[in-house]
């Protein structure tokens, strides 16, 4: 019972704030603080939520921004990784390259996506690239990073007792490293939610941020705050399954300990 | 035949002098040591004299620029089975549990599973860690992840093992503890180990030779036998053998302590940490440079 209180009372101060804003926001439209045209109240937008739902709208949207995203992240995230892997365990490379990626990195997504559509045209092909240029970069350097920074003991350890290259890569430098590494995905993760929302907003058809954009367009307010609030929750679920990834590979930080 | 022969090893490092420029640094000179089959060996030396450097050769992880190190007759390779080193900073996988980090060594010379697990648990059982197979590095303590280092070398049962200053990052007890417990292991099954320290009592009661180095650039001064009887206890500290091989390791290495204080910290005798003495006439030229900016300053104000 006093458990079950007590997570109660737990919960209430970690969603405080959010409850509060919510409310403000109900209020602040219905009071007449903000006209109602521009802001809808969560009210409204729940029951807009409802009827996208029902329609299957919704869900069509999510699906194919949610596919989009995946897309981006798996390139981006399998070649940041391997040419990451590659650049900093050959450390003379990561130096020639070092003020070529700050200056890639520093490169705007959005401000690249009209030189993308130019090469790319307006399609698919222009979206997954631009979500790919956004969530590479923190992958990549992070995984550079990580490589770069593996205790040189540890190798000379596994060394010394006769391993072999690929040991040592396979076995003591990508394990060392895969917690930047996770950052870096992390990272690249929003990168990814954030530029697809762009991408989306320019020449499709389809995904949540052109529900978003067409529904502004056609003054369908609280269709448009339902579209923000469904890429709101995609992206939490993003962020939430790379963090259980993250955590089933780095369960040994929490350690478990068995048998005292 | 020896089981290590080194001669006539060089030894120098590209450093930045302290104005930045880049200079060679002679850290192993002429140095030359033979290591006889099954015997402990410790390399005494003070801080910096190429203790680690040499060590290091032993396990393939550096090269000599001059002279030869032979291991049972062959060169030594940088990819070799018969060698096991124990670093003073564990070199334990934090990834890896206790259980797997003793059987790493087995799992490269490429041992199943199972036949790892049962080699590993045996030498856990040996240093007393049976309890802790399925925790992590970080939640041991020093003493404890050192153990560990030392079960992972015995599991995958090198010829020679090496020992570089592996308890010297511990407390006086738990050092002390491990120290029997090396003893004891060591006398069950005499594989050759050469151990680097640089504290005498250490060196003396473990080894049955111990080598005392000069200061950089360093090479072997002279060979200590040690002569007290085996199985050793703690209180064959207290022997006036002991005592008597002390002395005399103290009055070969005082000077090296000496020579090298300009460069690091020292080593230990029986009474501790030998300090740097403080250089009097540099204390009061600093004294006088600190007055003097004072004494502009108050001069300022007022
Ligand atoms: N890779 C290296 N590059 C430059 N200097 C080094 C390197 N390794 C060791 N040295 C220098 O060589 C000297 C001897 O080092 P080391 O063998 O570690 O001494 P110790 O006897 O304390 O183990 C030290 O002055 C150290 O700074
Ligand atoms: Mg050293």
């Amino acid at each position: 019972m006093r458990k079950l209180a007590n997570f109660f009372t737990g919960s209430l101060e970690k969603t405080i704030g959010l409850i509060l804003f919510i409310a403000l926001w109900e209020l602040a439209p219905r009071a007449g603080w903000v006209n109602s045209t521009y802001l809808s109240p969560p009210s409204a937008v729940v029951s807009a939520l409802i009827a996208l739902l029902k329609s299957g709208d919704l869900i069509k949207h999510l699906l194919i921004s949610l596919q989009r995203a995946l897309v981006g992240m798996a390139v981006a995230v399998s070649f940041g990784m391997i040419f990451g892997l590659f650049i900093g365990y050959f450390k003379k490379i990561e130096g020639y390259l070092d003020a070529l990626f700050q200056s890639f990195r520093q490169m705007s997504a959005f401000a690249l996506f009209p030189v993308f559509i130019l090469l790319f045209g307006v399609g698919e092909l222009s979206k997954t690239i631009i979500i790919f240029w956004a969530s590479l970069w923190p992958i990549l350097l992070n995984t550079i990073n990580g490589v770069k920074n593996v205790d040189t003991l540890l190798v000379q350890s596994a060394k010394s007792m006769g391993a072999s290259q690929k040991f040592i890569f396979l076995r003591v430098i990508l394990p060392a490293a895969a917690p930047d590494i996770f950052t870096g995905i992390r990272l690249g993760g929003s990168y990814c939610v954030m530029s697809l929302v762009a991408a989306e907003m320019i020449g499709a058809t389809s995904g949540l941020g052109y529900l978003i954009l067409y529904s502004q367009e056609t003054f369908n307010i609280p269709d448009m705050y339902a579209g923000i609030v469904g890429l709101a929750i995609m992206g939490l679920g993003i962020n939430y399954a790379l963090k259980l990834i993250e955590k089933s590979f780095s369960s040994w930080k929490q350690g478990v300990a068995v048998g005292e | 035949m020896s089981k290590i022969q080194a001669s006539k090893i060089h030894r120098q490092f590209q450093v930045n002098n302290d104005f930045g420029k880049k200079t060679k640094l002679t850290v192993l000179d002429d140095f030359n040591l033979q290591v006889r089959e099954g015997e402990f060996l410790s390399i005494l030396g003070p801080s910096g004299c190429g203790k680690s450097t040499f060590l290091n050769m032993l396990a393939g992880l550096d090269k000599q620029d001059g002279g030869q190190i032979l291991i049972d007759g062959k060169l030594v390779s940088d990819r070799s089975f018969d060698r096991g080193m124990v670093f003073q900073g564990y070199a334990l996988f934090p990834w890896r549990t206790v259980l797997e980090n003793v059987e790493i060594g087995l799992q490269i010379r490429g041992l199943e599973k199972k036949e790892r697990e049962e080699i590993a648990r045996y030498y856990l059982a040996m240093v007393g860690l049976t309890a802790f197979a399925n925790r992590y590095p970080h939640q041991l303590s020093g003493g404890m992840k050192q153990r560990v280092a030392i079960a992972r070398v015995l599991a995958y049962q090198p010829d020679i093992m090496l020992m570089d200053e592996p308890f010297a990052a511990l407390d006086a007890q738990t050092r002390e503890t491990l120290q029997l417990e090396l003893i004891r292991i060591w006398e069950a099954d005499k594989k050759t180990i050469v151990f680097i320290t640089h504290s005498i009592d250490e060196a003396i009661l473990l080894s049955d030779r111990v080598a005392v180095m000069t200061a950089r650039p360093g090479k072997v001064k002279e060979i200590i036998d040690v002569s007290l009887p085996r199985p050793r206890s703690e209180e064959i500290r207290n022997s006036s053998e002991f005592a008597q091989i002390r002395q005399y390791a103290w009055s070969l290495i005082k000077n090296e302590v000496t020579k090298a204080q300009g460069l690091q910290e020292s080593i230990e005798n029986d009474q501790g940490r030998i300090m740097v003495q403080p250089i009097l006439s540099l204390q009061q030229k600093f004294k006088d440079m600190i007055q003097k900016r004072i004494g502009g300053h108050n001069e300022k104000i007022g």
